[in-house]
């Protein structure tokens, strides 16, 4: 980006520092050692009065599959679902594959966000931001696809709590109707938890601010947060809190997705190992997301001290080992069904690996179990083009995942009179590819006017922050956490 | 005295009115390191100020403590706002699904008793992924609902923005404020007082 102005210490190649030595620790920002630099690093991106070229290339792109898809679903909605290729036994196909997937992609931006946090892993401070804006978009786009599937989109409402003309109220026994209170419980704690930590960076760009504009824009989003230390005991109570409820939360949300199909009799969904199935691939799937946008992120934005090679490194290990986990869940599917002994649910897994959608299988699992192995090799992991190119595998492969689950359970159930075979026309597949556009135009405005990194919580993992920086003595105190005191009341 | 933005409890201090100093919010003290301030946050409490604060970039380890900030009782009352979203949960699953009562809630609703697949109307294990939902957002609301409140937020205006030098305290400086009301503030009197801690620079803030 040509607008960067590095300072002359900060063009110093970077250290590496991936390595692991005991009693060393890594540092997680590179070559800064005064906190003015993170503010200025992070705050140029969204101040450049330039925009680098390649944000309006994808942001063209984005419009333009954005365009596809208002196109694709206003043609839904005055036309019918007709218009996508569902038949009688196949009833969900692109439109909850859709959803799913994208539902999935949130998650890991939970998992860095309140997981992670739990779990006091420092360096999920130079992902978190752009993860969970990652997770909010992400959910906006899943919410798309259930809303449009219904068929009259003019009584959507019915999905919510209200009685209708009939005095009937929706049926609190479906799995459906779980769905709209964890989606919606989900993406408004995601947006809270991400609105929190936003606070004190959108502080820092309104005192930062040049224009009048900005200064208000900035000044009305940051709330007059002006960094009190009693304002800030409260927040960081809050921000465990928020972290303490997303944990559970992010590992309802796709369990209660997976009861979707769990809780039908269907054979190929109807199986307990679907819940933690679901949140492992879930949790895959999202990494995968995340990578494929951090490295072209901190290329174009120039944020390679911050995002560095041992963040990459550390998600590549997550991707590996959630993948395995997604491994082990298919080999167990295939083993229960053989000794349940029950033929339907014995020919649903033959039939998913040999039947007509084979080759969808053989790409879910060489994309889902084997492109990940790679990661076992350290010299792949901290590669920036193999992990690039291995995140797209990963999410090609879980979009596939699900349509195996759900368009090949449905098409062959349990009678043979019954069977079809799905064929997506295109508007099934404009509707897909344009759920990207509407992704990358809302990502691509966050890159650009919003602070991508945290800064606050960044400046706070450097040693500098730690009041005891530069004292000659071991770096364990132990009092570290205790902050129990007495003294002046707080509400 | 708990926060600056809520009003002291006992009747506030009859000090006499300084006409040299009108108006004025406080006086500000700006620091470069966190252990700087975190010492000089201990010696503002130990000279018994009572409206003061800090404000840094980021939350500095220990400044509670130093400070003598008391824990909030923020999580107790999450905690029963969300025990609240259970039982909101539960009363609107059974009522719409497991009742045909009528009940007033600014119209009048009925219930409806579903008999779905010979399930008994009341089948509270598939209430509870809705209850466990509702928990969690009656809970996150008011954790960031309550957390900004506490705080006075929003409040768009203050007096120390009216600093050029506190814009840094989003930055990468550190700042002891001390308001003018406090009863141990005198002009005079602070000034050195901060000068003593060693600071980068003082400024008073008009109000």
């Amino acid at each position: 980006m040509t607008s960067i102005n590095l300072e002359p210490g900060m063009n110093r190649p970077l250290v590496d520092n991936t390595t692991d030595q005991p009693g060393v620790r890594q540092p997680l920002v590179l070559n800064m050692d005064r906190f003015n630099q993170v503010t200025q690093q992070v705050c140029q991106v969204a101040e450049a009065r330039r925009t680098p070229m390649a944000w309006y290339i994808c942001f063209a792109v984005g419009l333009g599959l954005l365009g596809i898809l208002g196109f694709c679903v206003l043609y839904l909605i005055v036309t019918g679902v007709g218009v996508w290729g569902l038949n009688n036994p196949v009833m969900w196909a692109y439109d909850i594959t859709n959803f799913v997937f994208w539902v999935g992609i949130g998650h890991a931006g939970t998992l860095i966000s309140a997981i992670l946090f739990l779990f006091r892993q420092k360096w999920r401070t130079g992902i978190n931001r752009f993860a969970e804006a990652m997770t909010i978009f992400a959910v906006i786009c899943a919410g798309l696809f259930p809303g449009i599937h219904v068929g009259r989109v003019w009584v959507v409402y019915w999905l919510f709590p209200l009685p209708n003309q009939m005095e009937m109220w929706p049926q609190f026994r479906s799995p459906l109707l779980w769905d709209v209170f964890a989606v919606g419980t989900y993406f408004t704690v995601s947006l809270l938890f991400w609105f929190t930590g936003l606070v004190p960076d959108l502080a820092t760009m309104r005192d930062r601010a040049k224009g009048k504009i900005q200064q208000i824009v900035y000044g009305a989003f940051a709330l007059g947060w002006r960094g009190s230390n009693r304002h800030w005991h409260r927040y960081e109570r809050a921000y465990l809190l928020l972290a303490a409820l997303s944990t559970p939360l992010v590992l309802s949300v796709h369990s209660v997705v997976s009861f979707d199909f769990a809780t039908s009799q269907l054979p190929g969904w109807h199986t307990t190992i679907f819940p933690p199935y679901f949140v492992a691939g879930a949790v895959f799937s999202g990494f995968a997301m995340v990578v494929t946008l951090a490295v072209p992120a901190r290329e174009i934005f120039g944020l390679k001290n911050l995002i560095t090679l041992r963040h990459l490194d550390n998600m590549n290990k997550v991707i590996l080992v959630t993948g395995c986990m997604v491994g082990y869940a298919y080999a167990m599917e295939f083993f229960i069904a053989w000794y349940s002994g029950a033929i339907y649910e014995k020919f649903a897994f033959l039939n998913r690996a040999f039947g007509q959608y084979w080759w969808a299988y053989f790409i879910m699992v060489s994309c889902n179990v084997i492109t990940p192995q790679l990661f076992w090799f350290k010299a792949l992991r901290t590669s920036i083009p193999i992990m690039f190119i291995l995140s797209l595998f990963v999410n090609v492969g879980m979009w596939f995942e699900r349509f195996v689950i759900i368009v090949s359970s449905l098409a062959n159930d349990f009678l043979p009179s019954s069977w079809d075979v799905f064929t997506p026309t295109w508007v099934d597949i404009g509707t897909f590819f344009g759920s990207f556009g509407l992704f990358m135009v809302l990502f691509l405005l966050f890159c650009r006017f919003v602070p991508m990194v945290a800064i606050a919580e960044v400046k706070a993992i450097m040693p500098q922050a730690d009041p005891h920086f530069g004292e000659d003595h071991d770096e364990h105190h132990g009092e570290e956490h205790a902050h129990t005191s007495q003294g002046e009341a707080t509400s | 005295m708990s926060t600056l933005t809520t009003k002291p409890k006992k009747t506030k201090v009859a000090k006499p009115a300084d006409p040299n100093r009108p108006h004025m919010y406080g006086m500000i003290a700006e620091f470069e390191t966190p252990a700087q301030i975190l010492k000089a946050a201990e010696k503002v409490r130990a000279e018994g100020y009572k409206w003061w604060d800090c404000c840094t970039p980021f939350p500095v380890h220990g400044l509670d403590k130093a400070m003598g900030i008391r824990q909030t009782i923020l999580p107790i009352i999450v905690f029963f706002m969300g025990m609240s979203g259970t039982l909101t949960a539960f009363v609107l699953q059974a009522f719409t699904n497991a009742t045909d009562w009528s009940v007033w809630a600014m119209v009048w609703v009925t219930g409806y008793p579903y008999l779905i697949s010979g399930k008994p109307l009341l089948s509270t294990p598939a209430f509870i992924p809705v209850m466990f939902e509702l928990t969690i957002l009656f809970s996150a609301l008011t954790t960031v609902g309550l957390m900004f409140a506490f705080n006075g937020l929003p409040q768009l205006y203050h007096p120390l923005f009216r600093s050029k030098r506190f814009r840094r305290a989003s930055d990468d400086r550190f700042f002891v404020v001390i308001e003018a009301r406090d009863p141990r503030y005198f002009k005079a009197r602070t000034s050195e007082f901060l000068k003593s801690l060693d600071p980068v620079a003082i400024e008073e803030v008009e109000d």
